[in-house]
């Protein structure tokens, strides 16, 4: 494998481990703090998807996309907020889990029938079509960069958000010990509430800035739901650095596995088998690492809950 | 006499529902369809009544437990494969293979708990999958369609449509007695001690770890008779069988039948499948009202299908 290449599958990995990063975020505050195992996240980052696929053929454009997209991706949170989860609070964990799996069936289905079920394209905005030359004859596309950056920003924004805010801090201390946060006076309710809907718009913007890159269609949310919990728990529940540094492993593993594993299992086995075994293990790995993770520290890599 | 009374009328429910399904062919739904879609509701309640014993009886709640059905699946089309097609070879194997996956994956995943389990045993879930997918010498993405239905001592019984049914009927009032049994024995009032209070049980000089184990195990088990029996009745074995969105569905059956007792597993795997059928013939985006519903019965069932009658009974008594 040529060095070249090497960089080009760690840019593509660093990038998946950014869309992950956002949408995990969300899904970390939301369980940290609430206890809730929001299986709907997935299908949150979808909607953003298709609220960008709809703005872009009403609009023509992509940024007035992201404009609209992320309030409406907002509104959507708060209203299954308002509709659903709100009722679930207080409930155990199999009801959170069933009644949110409830969710994904109607919104995988409801995106069917609005849109039909083939995949929708979103054109990449004008200005960042091009890409930068990493060899000769090989671009980098600008758009894949402009997603690193947008969300490494989104990531220091949001660093910003629960270190140094007083959100933040009742954030984080309601991850730590909700009952307590609410003994203070402080209205956890309402907490709650910021924190979904601020974890649906996050999804939501993972989902419009992927939706140029991949196609949009029904169940796109589903497997990166997969990942996003495995993110989470290798961080450890409610950490949002931990979320991140997940993240990138998660991205980074997958995507350099995809592609140096059925090479490394060359050395061992015969072509036709390395690429089978490989591609198995590679999709194994993050599965592996989660755990062997688990095994040796049962509450992820950054824990928050006092034990 | 009277204790046998008792014992029959707590059992009732999952008595009426195991008679049910025992008349079902001679009351009008004999024809092939309906036995093809009698049996993939026999074979889904085995296996919810499996992971019903571990998630009501020992707090183990596991997102991974199509894969025992995997192995269980796998297990006859590898050995057909090899064209090893007695049942008398073939169901040991495929219990024995999803009884060692449960071995190897249960010793590490019961060092956790609550939300960690479940995480973990979807993560081997998963690897199951990627396993499964891998296996290109089975079709590996597309599936394997089996050459014929596994025969019984050289006799090719169960490809007789009512013989299967009766064949899934008896598997499953087995797996039913087994797990009630198991809960009701000693072995069993360990595994709720440790459930409900794990400190308090090793106080007692309970050691959890080979308690839980064990009945991890044994659910293991009776999924791969369940996976044995579901590449039978399909007579084809995808890796799509063993998604993790195919352990969600079982673990929705278990909650939606509500965790009072082993009854409830029964009730809502054929709920599930019904309502699927039902609802998949009425509209193309059927999903939306299942999706619908689903949500309803959480908000408002509590205890499950199984618990309607308790919730009535309150109503009624509160005026």
């Amino acid at each position: 494998m040529s060095l070249t290449l090497l960089l080009v599958q760690g840019l593509n990995g660093l990038q998946l481990g950014i869309l992950l990063f956002l949408i995990a975020a969300g899904l970390t505050l939301v369980f940290g703090v609430m206890d809730f195992i929001n299986l709907a996240h997935g299908v949150q980052y979808m909607v953003g998807a298709y609220l960008a696929a709809y703005f872009a053929a009403q609009t023509g454009s992509f940024w007035a996309a992201l404009a609209l997209a992320l309030p409406a991706a907002l509104v959507v949170g708060l209203v299954l907020e308002f509709l659903v989860f709100r009722h679930l609070y207080d409930r155990d964990h199999m009801a959170q889990v069933l009644a949110t799996f409830g969710v994904i069936l109607i919104l995988n289905d409801g995106v069917k029938l609005l849109f039909g079920s083939a995949p929708l394209q979103v054109p990449m905005p004008a200005a960042l079509t091009g890409g930068v030359p990493i060899m000769d004859g090989l671009l980098y596309p600008h758009y894949r960069i402009a997603i690193i950056a947008g969300g490494l920003a989104t990531a220091a924004l949001l660093w910003w958000l629960v270190e140094r805010t007083k959100v933040g801090m009742l954030i984080r201390a309601g991850a730590t010990n909700a009952p307590m946060v609410a003994a203070l006076g402080i209205d956890i309710r309402r907490l709650f509430m910021v924190v979904f809907g601020f974890g649906a718009m996050l999804a939501g913007f993972a989902g419009v800035m992927a939706a140029p890159i991949l196609s949009v269609e029904p169940g796109m949310g589903d497997n990166l739901l997969i990942l996003a919990f495995v993110v989470i728990v290798i961080g450890g529940i409610g950490s949002v650095r931990g979320a991140f540094l997940a993240a990138l492993l998660v991205g980074l593993v997958e995507t350099l596995g995809r592609s140096m594993m059925p090479d490394l299992m060359r050395l061992v086995l015969d072509p036709s088998a390395a690429r089978q075994v490989g591609a198995a293990l590679a999709s194994m790995l993050i599965y592996i690492a989660m755990a062997a993770i688990l095994a040796f520290r049962p509450a992820g890599l950054f824990p928050v809950r006092a034990a | 006499m009277r204790e046998l009374g008792r014992i029959l009328g707590r059992e009732l429910p999952a008595l009426l529902l195991l008679g049910g399904l025992a008349a079902a062919p001679f009351i009008g739904f004999g024809e092939g369809y309906m036995l093809t879609l009698l049996a993939r509701m026999m074979i889904l309640a085995m296996a919810a009544v499996s992971l019903s014993f571990i998630v009501a009886g020992a707090g183990l709640v596991s997102l991974g437990h199509a894969a025992t059905l995997g192995f269980g699946a796998y297990a006859v089309v590898i050995l057909d494969d090899l064209q090893v097609v007695d049942a008398l070879f073939v169901l040991p194997a495929a219990i024995l293979a999803a009884a060692g996956f449960a071995l190897v994956t249960g010793a590490v995943a019961i060092r956790t708990s609550g939300v960690n389990f479940i995480m973990i045993t979807l993560a081997f879930g998963q690897m199951a999958f990627f396993t499964a997918s891998s296996l290109s010498g089975y079709g590996g993405d597309d599936g394997y369609t089996l050459y014929a239905r596994t025969e019984v001592n050289g006799a090719r019984l169960l490809d007789d449509r009512l013989v299967f049914h009766f064949v899934c009927l008896g598997a499953l009032v087995l797996t039913w007695l087994l797990c009630r049994m198991l809960l009701a024995s000693r072995f069993g009032r360990v595994l709720r001690a440790v459930r409900g209070n794990p400190m308090r049980a090793q106080a007692l000089g309970f050691s959890p770890y080979p308690y839980r184990l064990t009945a991890y195990v044994i659910a293991g088990a009776l999924g791969g008779a369940a996976g044995f029996l579901f590449a039978n009745a399909t007579e084809f074995v995808a890796p799509a069988y063993i998604s993790w969105q195919r352990s969600g569905e079982l673990l929705f059956m278990v909650i939606l039948g509500g965790l009072s007792g082993l009854h409830g597993a029964l009730l809502g795997a054929i709920g599930f499948v019904l309502l699927e059928e039902w609802l998949s013939h009425q509209w193309e985006h059927w999903r939306i009202a299942f999706g619908v519903l689903l949500i309803l019965a959480v908000l408002f069932l509590p205890g499950g299908l199984s618990g309607i009658p308790a919730q009535l009974g309150r109503m009624l008594r509160r005026g």
